[in-house]
């Protein structure tokens, strides 16, 4: 089983017919993704490969083809008012890829998204792949094999380096999600903890932080509160530059500068096992199937 | 993207919020100038992208012309958190009676703009947090509606009990979130908001930051960027589309994506090696970048080698060993590289790397410390 995803899925693509949109929508059906539709405002009417219908609306492929799933593959400048179009169609999951995305425009989409009972991954995110099930996004789906490790993470390439020491080890996931890296991302570590507390076929979790903000310190006490599944963790950053990013007001607000050492010692406070290099994850997984 | 605080000053006044006149001086006698023109005491500020001028030294006091050009001569040239002052704003110096602090921030947290006041203003607000956090009222926005009247009335209120100053700090409260929203920032601090003996509310000192995705849409604000107050390698890096920090270690760095890159380092790190920079060369797959990254980690002198660590998803390996292949053609690169190739197009990329004689890794730990070895064995 997994999280987020599953046999059910109908996915409609936002910006099909793009350089990504169209790579990417080839993958997706590759490996076993139900893509049942595209969209390119002025397109509507073409079929993508002879095979997925193309419509000007995202509203007007709803209503179509039963899509309940989005991921957009926009350009930056137009990725908020996609999010707020595929809410506006009542998809209930939307996938943002698109990197660059004005933090003044997610301030505005998030509550959107809410009011609508959507749930958005992203932006600037690699999307979520359920071996075996489906993919939405970019992870590449040669390297996952199915079995019972969540896997949940704010980077995209060291996620994909993570699950490549996990297959190669032969410990299988159940789903793999890229939460992105910016600030304001609609899906956070909390709530794919608990999509992955609730799966069945879900034994073990994975999760894999960066420094900067404190999502990682929140999830760590909710594990220790509402888990029951052991959750090993990694952060990236250890040798991290303090302070490059964000003035004194951040610290302000968060009572925190969001280090990686604070966020290990948060880990292990609240009984997450921390790996100290990436390759460490699967010995500390494995000792907990 | 970081702005000076003239810079700030300026978008502020464009914005109704009452800051006093000040002018900009790159020389001793340019200050002198300007301080003629204000007559009477002045303010020497150094304008760097750097927290903290106070106390290094780089806000000065001058009573006369003449020593405002000596105060310019002390500050310019200076180095405040290793950048070197090239320029400082000079205005007249106000009668303050009360200084308080106002700021906006984009929180993560609550995924909103949050404003803070608090009436113990100064250099020291980060102190303020730590010891007297309630000292500091604070209130999250809801962007869809902006921030309201009442919201910054109330905050005006408990900032000063006297109706005409608060009604004034109400108004620079609302203007302030204007100016926030419309240069696109995600820090906006006036440290200090001072009134004066005769009952008025001024900001005579100005922070802004700038969410770098939202300049696409400012060219105003884009055009501020202060291409002098960046390090050479980070302008080159970026106008290349590629992210780069550089650190103080001998082992180069190029990795794609940010999240293995910082994992890149930390394993450098691991095996008793120092990384000499953060280099992140983006998801698309281009020779070209490949080739710049080279530049940028060559130019570096401490570097002794050079580590590539790619796991390919949008990014083609064979892409990047073209890059490289190309780089060590076009630039003498004198220094050993380790390589580690993973994901899309590996194989191919692999036979790219054979056939000019560099060897191609597949894991990450190996690589590392082949890398690590590598720089320790140049050193000697």
């Amino acid at each position: 089983m997994s999280i987020f995803i599953d046999g059910d899925t109908r996915l409609v693509v936002q910006g099909i017919t793009g350089r990504d949109g169209s790579f990417h929508t080839r993958q997706m059906i590759e490996y076993g993704t139900s893509v049942v539709a595209g969209v390119t405002p002025g397109k509507g009417g073409q079929v993508f490969d002879d095979t997925v219908p193309v419509f000007d609306t995202v509203a007007e492929a709803v209503s179509e083809t039963g899509a309940n799933a989005s991921v957009i593959y926009v350009p930056a400048a137009f990725a908020s008012s996609a999010i707020f179009e595929a809410a506006d169609a009542g998809v209930d999951l939307i996938v943002c890829i698109t990197e660059g995305v004005p933090v003044g425009d997610m301030m505005t989409a998030l509550p959107y998204v809410h009011e609508k009972g959507a749930r958005l991954i992203g932006p600037n995110c690699p999307g979520l792949i359920a071996p075996g099930i489906g993919k939405i996004g970019i992870l590449p789906g040669q390297i996952v094999t199915p079995g019972p490790v969540g896997i949940v993470s704010r980077s995209g390439t060291l996620t994909y380096e993570v699950i490549f020491q996990l297959t190669r080890n032969g410990i299988g996931q159940s789903t793999c999600v890229g939460i992105g890296g910016d600030p304001l991302i609609g899906t956070d570590f909390v709530d794919c903890l608990t999509a992955f507390e609730a799966d069945p076929h879900t034994s073990a979790v994975a999760m894999i932080g960066e420094i900067g903000g404190t999502d990682e310190q929140v999830a760590a006490e909710f594990v220790r509160d509402h888990m029951s599944k052991p959750v090993v963790g990694f952060i990236a950053g250890q040798t991290a530059p303090p302070g490059r990013r964000m003035g004194h007001a951040g610290a302000i607000i968060s009572g925190s500068e969001g280090t990686a050492a604070e966020k290990m010692s948060a880990f292990r406070d609240c009984g997450i096992a921390v790996a100290e290099r990436p390759a460490d994850l699967v010995g500390l997984i494995e000792a907990r199937l | 993207m970081n702005i000076h605080e003239y810079q700030a000053r300026e978008i502020l006044r464009a914005h109704g919020v009452p800051v006093p006149p000040g002018e900009i001086a790159t020389t001793p006698e340019e200050a002198e100038r300007i301080a003629a023109q204000y007559g009477g005491m002045v303010v020497v500020k150094a304008q760097v992208h750097a927290g903290g001028r106070g106390k290094a030294g780089g806000v000065k006091l001058a009573v006369d012309p003449t020593d405002a050009r000596e105060k310019a001569e002390a500050i310019l040239g200076i180095e405040i958190k290793g950048l070197t002052v090239e320029k400082v704003l000079v205005a007249p110096a106000e009668d303050i009676e009360t200084e308080a602090y106002l700021g906006i921030v984009m929180d993560r947290g609550s995924q909103s703009d949050v404003i803070m006041v608090s009436s113990e203003g100064g250099i020291d607000i980060e102190e303020v947090a730590a010891t007297n956090p309630d000292a500091i009222q604070k209130l999250a926005v809801d962007a869809r509606y902006g921030l309201l009247p009442h919201q910054a009335a109330a905050l005006a209120h408990g900032l000063y009990p006297d109706a005409k100053l608060a009604r004034q700090a109400a108004r620079i409260i609302m203007q302030l979130y204007q100016a926030y929203r419309a240069a696109g920032c995600t820090l906006a601090e006036i440290n200090p908001l001072i009134t004066t003996p005769g009952g008025e509310v001024k900001a005579i000192d100005a922070k802004m930051n700038i969410d770098d995705n939202a300049l696409f849409r400012l060219p105003d604000v884009a055009a501020m960027r202060d291409e002098a107050a960046e390090d050479p390698a980070e302008r080159k890096a970026r106008e290349a589309g590629l992210s780069y920090i550089q650190l103080d270690g001998d082992v180069g760095c190029c990795v794609n994506g940010a999240g293995l890159a910082m994992a890149t380092m930390d394993l450098v790190k691991h095996y008793g090696g120092d990384p000499a920079n953060f280099l992140d060369i983006g998801g698309s797959s281009n020779p070209d970048k490949v080739v710049t990254a080279f530049e940028i980690i060559t130019s570096d002198p401490n570097v002794k080698s050079i580590l590539f660590n790619i796991f390919g998803g949008i990014t083609r390996c064979d892409d990047v060993a073209n890059g490289i292949v190309e780089a060590t053609r076009r630039i003498d690169v004198g220094l050993p590289i380790a390589i580690r190739l993973t994901g899309t197009n590996e194989d191919l990329a692999v036979e790219i790397l054979k056939e000019n004689g560099f060897e191609a890794m597949t894991d990450m730990d190996e690589v590392v410390k082949r890398a690590v070895a590598l720089a320790a064995g140049a050193a000697n």
